[in-house]
């Protein structure tokens, strides 16, 4: 079932080992309206699993787009439309019959600000596997501790998981949204901005995090912070607006971060990493 | 810790800058024995060597520039990135005069040494010695250390100076041994060279740990003080 990605010709194939990991999701010559807005075109794009992908590019050229079409939380958004096809392990996730509550299991999300719901730190990680049904407390026990101890964050809360989620500091409430994404367990967390309402520090240990948690799960981080995507990435896709009258968003270079940042092959990309855009 | 990647990588260039420097001390015993031996075999095996000092230089090379590039190395990370870029170069450079000293093997053929060496493979002995302990003292961030190894290599000098007025006395007794004469200085300035650049490497650890680079080559000093 596992379908060939035709993204496999942009990976430098210099590199063996790039072309030998197995994928994780795949995007295939996907555009996203918004209404007749085209808000990107003809992506096509591979996603490592258990590695870390970064989609970089200047600010309205479609990242977070992108982004939410990898689970379809553009679904939520009135008048989008998808053309083209995301895989999932290899099954379309835009095709009749796709339970989206499924797909949006299996790949989570991680939002730009902290979003903790008002109620106790427990309750929040509790949420997501309460609603799948688990409501045995033992059960529930090790979920909260295990996906706390996975957000790096258990042992600053284990003496106060009754207190409210809003009560943390900005880093930690991040890292409470992270814990409450891996609840449930899901395959692919996908972080729009994870880091940008966070002071440095805390920056630093969600970007020390992600590093643990790609072991077990795949990640796809959007971020306008193109050293944050140095830092953290395997991957990382360059997004650009095209030079089409109607401008809409694409990927115009991917590969390892490595590449991008040592030696990128498109001279657009290149002065986007050099500070010479635009 | 909220660097631990960025800490690990750099463990891993300290790492494989050792690495290099024991392939270079290898390298450098192995050429003079060589010499030492007449063994030609040996010394093709010291170009073999060579080229993987030179790949290892490049892949260090490498991944510091990819930590430059991704992870925004700032102050005393920044100032041990920056002398390990030095220090990679210096060692590469050592390498080389090990190759040169397999060279000039070759290059001799099937002519027998001038004379047997002595205070040749005693120069190769000192300076991988100083090596080593430059490179511990790398590894430790020891500037104490650091700042003594530079002075011993007075000791290399005057070995050098001793082959050099040896040679230079065969070479006035009998005017044809010039060519066999040269081959064996050749190879001894080789190492002298090389500890220059140990002085190199000492100054750059003092630089990481204190941000100031020190100039620590006495001998030019002395040879200001005669003038």
């Amino acid at each position: 079932m596992l379908k060939t990605a035709p993204i496999a010709f942009l990976v430098n194939k210099n590199n063996g080992t790039t072309m030998e990991k197995p994928q994780k999701m795949a995007i295939e010559n996907l555009s996203v309206y918004y209404r007749n807005f085209r808000a990107i075109e003809e992506v096509n794009l591979p996603i490592y699993a258990q590695s870390i992908t970064a989609i970089i590019g200047p600010s309205g050229c479609g990242k977070s787009t992108l982004l939410r079409a990898l689970n379809r939380m553009n679904d939520l958004v009135p008048g989008s439309r998808t053309e083209g096809q995301v895989y999932l392990d290899g099954a379309p996730i835009y095709a009749p019959n796709v339970d989206v509550v499924e797909i949006r299991r299996r790949v989570g999300m991680v939002f730009q600000r902290p979003n903790p719901f008002p109620k106790s730190i427990y309750d929040n990680v509790a949420y997501g596997p309460r609603l799948l049904g688990i409501h045995q407390r033992h059960k529930l026990d090790e979920i909260v501790e295990r996906a706390l101890i996975a957000a790096a964050l258990w042992d600053e809360v284990r003496d106060k998981l009754d207190q409210s989620g809003l009560s943390l500091s900005g880093g930690q409430q991040q890292r409470l949204c992270i814990a409450r994404a891996i609840a449930i367990q899901p395959e692919v967390i996908l972080m729009d901005e994870p880091a940008s309402a966070l002071d440095p520090i805390a920056t630093l240990k969600i970007e020390e995090l992600m590093q643990e948690l790609k072991k077990a799960f795949t990640i796809v981080i959007v971020t306008h912070n193109m050293q944050q995507a140095a830092r953290v990435s395997d991957y990382t896709a360059m997004m650009m607006l095209t030079d089409q009258a109607e401008r809409s968003g694409t990927v115009i270079e991917f590969g390892e971060t490595e590449q991008i940042f040592l030696n990128p092959k498109d001279k657009r990309t290149e002065d986007y990493v050099t500070g010479r855009f635009g | 810790m909220t660097r631990k990647t960025f800490e690990e990588s750099m463990q891993k260039v300290k790492q494989d800058i050792l690495r290099l420097g024991k392939m270079v001390e290898e390298a450098t015993l192995k050429s003079v024995e060589a010499l030492k031996q007449r063994d030609l075999a040996a010394a093709h095996a010291i170009l073999e060597m060579d080229k993987q000092i030179n790949q290892l230089r490049f892949d260090i090379e490498r991944e510091i520039m990819l930590l430059i590039a991704t992870q925004q190395p700032m102050a005393r990370d920044l100032r041990f990135l920056a002398s390990c870029f030095e220090i990679a170069s210096e060692l590469e450079r050592m390498g080389d005069y090990a190759k040169g000293i397999a060279v000039i093997n070759l290059r001799m053929g099937d002519q027998p040494l001038l004379k047997p060496l002595i205070d040749i493979p005693r120069m190769a002995e000192k300076a991988t010695d100083m090596l080593e302990r430059a490179l511990q003292a790398f590894m430790e961030e020891d500037i104490l250390t650091a700042q003594q190894i530079p002075l011993e290599d007075d000791e290399i000098d005057a070995l050098y100076n001793q082959v050099y007025r040896e040679l230079m006395t065969y070479i006035i007794a009998a005017p044809t041994t010039i060519e066999r004469a040269n081959y064996l200085l050749w190879a001894a300035h080789n190492l002298e060279r090389m500890a220059d650049r140990i002085t190199n490497i000492c100054e750059r650890t003092i630089f990481i740990v204190t941000g100031k680079i020190e100039e620590m080559d006495v001998s030019y000093d002395e040879l200001d003080e005669k003038k």
